[in-house]
């Protein structure tokens, strides 16, 4: 049964990301995975081996799309050419819902391949929502914005994260793709509690989580997506889970990718949570 | 509540927003300085300290400078490994530092256009035409080897259009027809082997990633050595793709100038008329064009049939 408007996947489970270091694996060997997470870029073209592997899982698998590079927080326009490329993606994939991330990375036709963090100010959250519901009736799939990471903040910025969060979502009113691992390292890095972030997002409107691995330097913490995901992290999952019920989950690995047996046992780490929350729910 | 006296903060009008976005991608984009640090001097003069203060919050362990460097120093790193990985045998022709300096010059004139880093190299070949000197005194050797890199990821995943059978050839009247050539295909003339030199390059790679560390000054040896064996010999090539594998095919200079005529829209009479001007036995020629025929749509490098 779906939780709301923007949780109608509550029974998707556990994924992981389809990565090319476990193409071969995942062709011959077939495993049972609830659902692959693909980046739509990796798929955005014209033709060759990337298209081909797609269709072949596709036969298989459920799969969603996330992207990197719709730059919902970019003050410039929507790029109608890569709006275009992404549709044709979304009709190959049939993607259940479509995510990017809460940032923007290019201006004046210059792309940084970043997810560069927003100021937290009125003007940015009205412009973003505006792009994302021209994103969703082009795109015609429902939408989630992810938080990123961040290394910095603006002076300009007039609200906290999570309030600028919550002002775009409802504006744009679009899903959540809440990286419960993100809001660790920014809280690290912004000395923020995280779990303030966490009870103060919309949880209904959180239809996706992603979790992760970072690395910790001397004076801040990087979001690698190389290690396994840390004990903090699964509390905040958890945490969040209690206030959105069970909610589709994906882990992320896409540095020093160890071997697919490897990235999905982690991944099923957060069954036991998924299970708690699915009891509590029954019970009550 | 906002404290007697005190004016609320101005809030940031969209103009405002988008003036932001261009200062800070100004700086993420902005050629590190030594030792990779970010540099320590922004362009009007004023120091990076003052300019970052200016619009980055600095924190209890981080000044705004060094927040900012983060993001200068992983645009940087992350341009930087791809094009390592899109061009291993330009690195290898001018060597890590030479060419580390190319790609530092490249990007800051030609930053990335596109969504995708797959065309960051774009623009390389026009690039280095207009600057032979980053790549003296191996300017041809180094000219040849951009062609094939970029013509491979061309071939990777260009898109492949429904190709023609050898029957379908044989309806068609020769000189109304023209082809069409698949677009992940490319034709390269080369001055230098560098197709084999590439090769032996990857296959040194694979090599390396399988072993350790230990290979990098071996490697290093080898590539000079490699180098070293590179003469000059003219090279008639395709780069194209076959069963989602990217291949380099050498070709006779004919087969070069027929496929090449079809890449300028020549009908097939034409595109045959241009090997008049190639060097080879006119009694054999009718058996060796058949066969041409026949490898190309084997390889379904042929695609479309206009003006039958």
């Amino acid at each position: 049964m779906p939780a709301n408007a923007f949780n109608a996947y509550t029974d998707y489970g556990i994924g992981i990301g389809l990565r090319v270091p476990h193409y071969n694996h995942i062709l011959s060997e077939k495993p049972t995975v609830d659902w692959f997470e693909i980046i739509s870029e990796n798929f955005m073209c014209d033709g060759g081996r990337p298209l081909k592997v797609l269709d072949q899982i596709l036969e298989q698998y459920r799969v969603v799309q996330h992207g990197v590079s719709v730059y919902f927080g970019s003050a410039e326009p929507l790029n109608r050419e890569h709006l275009k490329r992404l549709k044709r993606l979304v009709k190959r994939t049939k993607t259940p819902w479509l995510s990017d991330h809460l940032c923007w990375g290019s201006v004046d036709g210059r792309y940084t391949h970043d997810l560069l963090p927003m100021p937290y100010t009125m003007a940015a959250a009205k412009v973003t929502a505006m792009k994302i519901r021209q994103a969703r009736d082009f795109l015609e799939v429902p939408i989630a914005v992810e938080n990123v990471s961040s290394y910095a903040e603006f002076h300009v910025s007039e609200m906290t994260e999570w309030e600028f969060l919550s002002e775009v979502v409802e504006r744009a009113d679009c899903g959540i793709l809440l990286d419960v691992n993100n809001i660790y390292v920014s809280s690290q890095n912004h000395n923020f509690n995280p779990f303030d972030y966490i009870d103060n997002v919309p949880a209904e409107r959180v239809a996706q989580f992603h979790i992760a691995g970072h690395t910790h330097y001397q004076k801040y913490i990087l979001d690698t997506h190389d290690h396994p995901v840390i004990d903090p992290v699964w509390k905040l999952y958890e945490r969040a889970l209690r206030r959105t019920g069970p909610t589709a989950t994906l882990l992320e690995w896409d540095a020093r990718i160890p071997s697919f047996e490897e990235v999905h046992h982690e991944a099923l780490k957060a069954r036991r949570f998924l299970e708690n929350v699915q009891a509590r729910k029954i019970a009550a | 509540m906002s404290k007697p006296g005190r004016s609320p903060p101005k809030r940031q009008s969209r103009r405002e927003y988008l003036q932001l976005q261009r200062v800070m991608a100004g700086a993420v984009m902005r050629p590190l300085g030594r030792g990779e640090k970010m540099q320590s001097r922004w362009s009007d003069g004023q120091p990076m300290k003052k300019f970052a203060a200016g619009f980055i919050k600095p924190n209890d362990r981080l000044t705004s400078f060094e927040r900012l460097e983060i993001y200068n120093r992983q645009y940087w790193f992350r341009l930087l490994d791809c094009f390592y990985d899109d061009y291993p045998g330009l690195r290898a022709v001018l060597g890590d530092r030479r060419f580390g300096r190319l790609a530092e010059a490249y990007l800051t004139q030609h930053p990335s256009s596109s969504f995708s880093l797959r065309n960051l190299g774009q623009y390389l070949l026009k690039f280095l035409e207009a600057r032979p000197q980053l790549v003296e005194p191996h300017s041809q050797v180094g000219l040849d080897m951009a062609r094939l890199e970029w013509a491979q990821i061309e071939a990777f995943d260009n898109e492949a259009k429904p190709p023609l059978t050898t029957d379908s050839l044989l309806e068609v009247d020769p000189a109304r027809t023209r082809l069409q050539l698949q677009p992940h295909l490319t034709l390269l003339k080369l001055s230098y082997p560098v197709d084999d030199f590439l090769v032996q390059i990857k296959r040194a790679q694979r090599l390396r990633d399988e072993a350790s560390n230990a290979m990098e000054a071996h490697t290093a040896h080898a590539r000079r050595r490699l180098k070293g064996r590179l003469k000059p010999a003219r090279v008639f090539l395709a780069v194209h793709r076959h069963k989602d594998t990217v291949y380099y095919k050498r070709l006779d200079e004919g087969a070069f100038c027929v496929l090449s005529a079809f890449r300028k829209n020549a009908t097939i009479s034409e595109a045959c008329q241009q090997l008049g001007a190639v060097k080879s036995d006119p009694a054999d020629l009718g058996g060796k064009i058949k066969s041409w025929f026949q490898s190309w749509a084997s390889l379904g490098w042929l695609c479309r049939l206009d003006g039958k």
